[in-house]
């Protein structure tokens, strides 16, 4: 894979096209981006013809081991390749270890092993079943084996040097056994940079991991609800000075809208789309604005916050047009600010990802039963086309499977949408103004009508 | 896949549904064409021209309760060649209500469905569903499961919520008793249901767009069902339902109130046998004379990984698959089995919903392609060589074959050596 940059602004974040992609080099995917979030190769609720719908998806999807180790014994006998198994075409495979929609319990992982969870419980992989696995699923691209167990509030130091050394043991191992395999030729492994909430860790981790023919950089340990996005960006500014230029950096575990863009100014390359995902499990349709084309509020001096406190910002204007909705939102954050923390929209652990954010409505709220509005007015997917938000909240208030479906579809094509805006927004040199829309106004355009 | 769209194209060519206008505008939201009458059997092919499309019989109904076809968008069940589909009158009452709905124009407009609606009465899921139902001739009483209100279904209440759905068909309230039931409730019922039909007659408020069906009642005793026949054939409806069968009732007696039932109908109105969905029930009871079928059991058998196949059923979850990879029927040509494995769907189902909906496509094209070659055979005048490739492929061997069915088609000539 070969990184085109064409423009990198210190603190403001690079745009480019990462190229080659896959086997026969034909795929490629622009950046600042994400991949396509998969459970074992299909995106949640949808078929082919479902997802067929949206169109401009990533070319790279992306499955983890934590689905498909227990099925190695099946994919070892069909021989193909997991791509083949799944009935993919015309995609670039990334395989990571986890999937970051789901946290898995802690404290399994040893020093020559880690454990990822699948459906009939906890799978132990050494290095050598690491490498048997990857073998065996035949990625166009994969993260080396990695601990990254010290997003728990209260890690020890001594476990945060553990997890950076093993890490590196793994990467090592991983990329022997890489360049003695035929059956490996021509895929790219990335480095795994550990190194939990400390400042020294994080830096040596990467400075130690960049010294490894890697193709690209995953970050990990970062994810929502590990820490606040303040420690997050100092953290990923440090370590990606000690990362090449030329080189993707992947952060795993992190989504949500406005640490997204708080990421990409601190240079990150990469995200896993697995947001959509979790609001379309909350029963909510992402709603947040990203249009920057023209900036009304921009004349009427609308206040948003600094990101330091950029809650203060979402207050005035929420996706639900109702203060009192999300009162225990605005409490929290307040008590937080107050203490010297910033925790937005409620998250304290990666846990509890259940909470709603501010870029979202809740479709089951009784505000929506006789609303006949598209969920986004003027989002031309085939949810906002075809249904409306009455439509919606009667299926999730009768618990019906076609609300996911439906859900995930615009979710989906709303996600997307935005990191096509995001990378519009740093060519044309408009990312405050993207800044604003997004974390100045949590609503966007739907909720003015309210 | 192909040949299901293209005969449904067929009969919703321009020049149909220019002819489509003319008979409908006959004052009749339905009329019935018959295309081809098998000579051996009692089996016809016709073509059921309703408000939104045209429908090619026999025809399967898949059923959507709650205004959507479990996990599949109406593109999908378009796609898959359906032209009429079932929504639960009892259901849509209760959430989100008759109001709601007919502000969204209707149950099509609700659920953005462009083709045909069937709404049953409520009837059925009143005796099924709800656990204190006290039966007057009012109507049923019953407490809402979802806020302890004691609400009454009477017949105008019923067709009242099937006037704001605005289906192209609607069922008249009857007085359902279960199969199994003997004795004098099952004459009360009969003779109820006549009196509900013609309050339900008269309650319709539209009857130039919406058609309301009788339901023939009377249990497992010919002679009420007789009488049930003899009096509801008088009434000027559009269409008749067999009910009151498919409950716990042996095949024995099902299939003879059936074939006493279509005896006892108009040729020129569709026969429209409630509840049944097997494949082996619905061509039998195709031969028998019934043109439209309605059963939850195909799409709810989907989701717990079960494929219905020309050779019975696959249970995807099974361990046995775990390794399969062939497609659930490798002669299918829906969606899932073009493109997936068991293996693959097997192993889906630890990992994600779609596995499901993956099921529910494949089950629904079984049962529309199933009912396309059955009218195709038909109109081919080959139903019975149809019927008999049909068992042998179900059954591993003849003495496995269900009795009941074996008599059933020896009594339209079909005898199956």
């Amino acid at each position: 894979m070969k990184l085109e940059l064409s423009r990198v602004v210190q603190g403001r974040g690079r745009l480019g096209v990462l190229k080659e992609l896959g086997k026969t080099g034909q795929h490629s995917l622009e950046v600042p981006g994400c991949l396509l979030h998969t459970h074992l190769g299909a995106v949640p609720h949808l078929t082919r013809d479902t997802l067929h719908t949206l169109s401009n998806l990533p070319s790279v999807t992306q499955v983890t081991l934590s689905n498909i180790a227990e099925h190695q014994e099946v994919l070892e006998e069909f021989k193909d390749g997991f791509r083949r198994f799944a009935g993919l075409h015309n995609t670039v495979l990334y395989c990571s270890l986890h999937d970051p929609a789901t946290p898995c319990p802690t404290g399994y992982n040893t020093t020559k092993t880690v454990s990822v969870w699948g459906s009939g419980g906890r799978i132990e992989l050494t290095v050598a079943k690491f490498m048997a696995l990857q073998k065996t699923v035949q990625p166009d691209w994969y993260q080396s084996m990695a601990d990254g167990e010290t997003w728990q509030s209260g890690t020890s130091r001594k476990r945060v040097r553990k997890s950076v050394d093993r890490t590196l043991a793994h990467l090592d191992e991983c990329l022997l056994v890489h360049q003695n395999s035929q059956e490996l030729e021509g895929v790219e492994v990335f480095g795994v940079v550990e190194g939990g909430d400390i400042l020294e860790e994080r830096v040596r981790s990467g400075r130690e991991t960049a010294k490894r023919p890697v193709a690209g950089f995953c970050l990990d340990g970062l994810q929502t609800g590990s820490m606040d996005q303040a420690l997050r960006t100092q953290l990923i500014t440090a370590v990606t000075k000690e990362l090449p230029e030329d080189k993707p950096r992947l952060l795993q575990g992190v989504g949500r809208p406005d640490e997204v863009l708080a990421c990409v100014e601190a240079g990150v390359d990469l995200f896993e789309s697995f947001f959509p995902f979790q609001a379309t499990e909350r029963g909510c349709a992402l709603c947040f604005g990203f249009d920057v084309s023209s900036d009304p509020e921009l004349a009427a001096g609308v206040k948003f916050g600094t990101r330091q406190h950029p809650v203060s910002g979402g207050v005035r204007r929420l996706c639900a047009g109702s203060l009192v909705e999300f009162s225990g939102v605005v409490e929290l954050a307040e008590e937080k600010t107050a203490s010297g923390e910033t925790r937005q929209n409620g998250d304290s652990n990666p846990a509890d990802q259940s909470r709603m954010t501010s870029f979202e409505i809740d479709l089951k709220d009784k505000r929506h039963r006789d609303d006949f509005r598209p969920l986004v007015e003027g989002c031309g997917c085939y949810c906002c086309v075809n249904h409306q938000r009455a439509y919606l909240h009667h299926l999730l208030v009768t618990n019906e499977l076609l609300a996911g479906v439906l859900l995930m579809i615009h979710n989906t094509a709303h996600y997307h949408a935005f990191f096509r805006a995001l990378r519009e927004a740093l060519a044309n040199d408009k990312l405050d103004v993207l800044k604003r829309r997004v974390l100045g106004e949590g609503g966007g355009q739907t909720e003015r009508n309210e | 896949m192909a040949a299901i769209t293209e005969r449904g194209a067929d009969v919703n060519t321009l020049e149909n549904s220019m002819s489509l206008k003319k008979t409908l505008s006959a004052a009749s939201p339905l009329a019935l064409r018959v295309v081809a009458e098998c000579s051996v059997t009692k089996a016809r092919a016709c073509d059921l021209i309703l408000p939104h499309c045209a429908v090619s019989t026999p025809v399967f109904m898949p059923v959507g309760t709650q205004g959507t076809l479990k996990g599949i968008t109406v593109d999908q069940l378009e796609g898959l060649g359906c032209q009429i589909c079932l929504g639960n009158t009892y259901h849509l009452g209760m959430r989100p209500g008759p109001d709601l709905i007919e502000k969204a124009n209707g149950l099509h407009g609700f659920m953005n469905w462009k083709r045909n609606l069937l709404t049953d009465s409520g009837g059925f899921q009143m005796v099924s569903l709800v656990e204190l139902s006290e039966v007057t001739e009012e109507g049923v009483k019953f407490k809402s499961p979802y806020d302890g209100e004691e609400i009454l279904l009477s017949p105008e209440k019923s067709i009242s919520i099937q006037n704001s759905l605005g289906s192209d068909i609607m069922m008249q309230l009857d007085d359902v008793v279960s199969s199994t039931v003997t004795g004098p409730r099952v004459e009360e019922a009969m003779h109820r249901s006549i009196r509900w039909l013609d309050r339900c007659i008269a309650a319709n408020k539209n009857p130039d767009k919406q058609n309301l069906f009788a339901i023939i009642q009377g249990g497992l005793n010919a002679e009420l069902r007789k009488v049930c026949l003899e009096e509801m054939t008088q009434r000027d409806v559009p269409g008749f339902a067999i009910g009151g069968l498919s409950g716990g009732e042996e095949k024995d007696d099902f299939w003879r109130m059936v074939t006493l039932s279509t005896d006892h109908l108009p040729r020129e109105k569709p026969r429209y046998l409630m509840g049944v969905g097997y494949a082996v029930d619905l061509v039998v009871c195709v031969a028998l004379g019934c043109d439209m079928f309605d059963c939850v059991f195909p799409t709810r058998t989907a989701r717990f990984g079960s494929a219905l196949v020309p050779w019975g059923s696959l249970q995807v979850k099974q361990k046995q698959y775990a390794k399969d990879f062939q497609p659930i029927d490798p002669e299918c040509q829906c969606p899932t089995c073009r493109q997936h494995s068991r293996a693959y769907l097997h192993a889906l189902f630890k990992s994600d919903t779609a596995a499901m909906h993956h099921i529910t496509i494949h089950n629904i094209a079984y049962q529309l392609t199933l009912m396309c070659s059955v009218r195709q055979s038909i109109v081919d005048g080959c139903f019975p060589e149809f019927i008999r490739t049909f068992m042998k492929r179900m059954f591993p061997s003849r003495d496995q074959y269900p009795g009941w069915a074996v008599d059933a088609l020896a009594s339209v000539n079909v005898p199956l050596e």
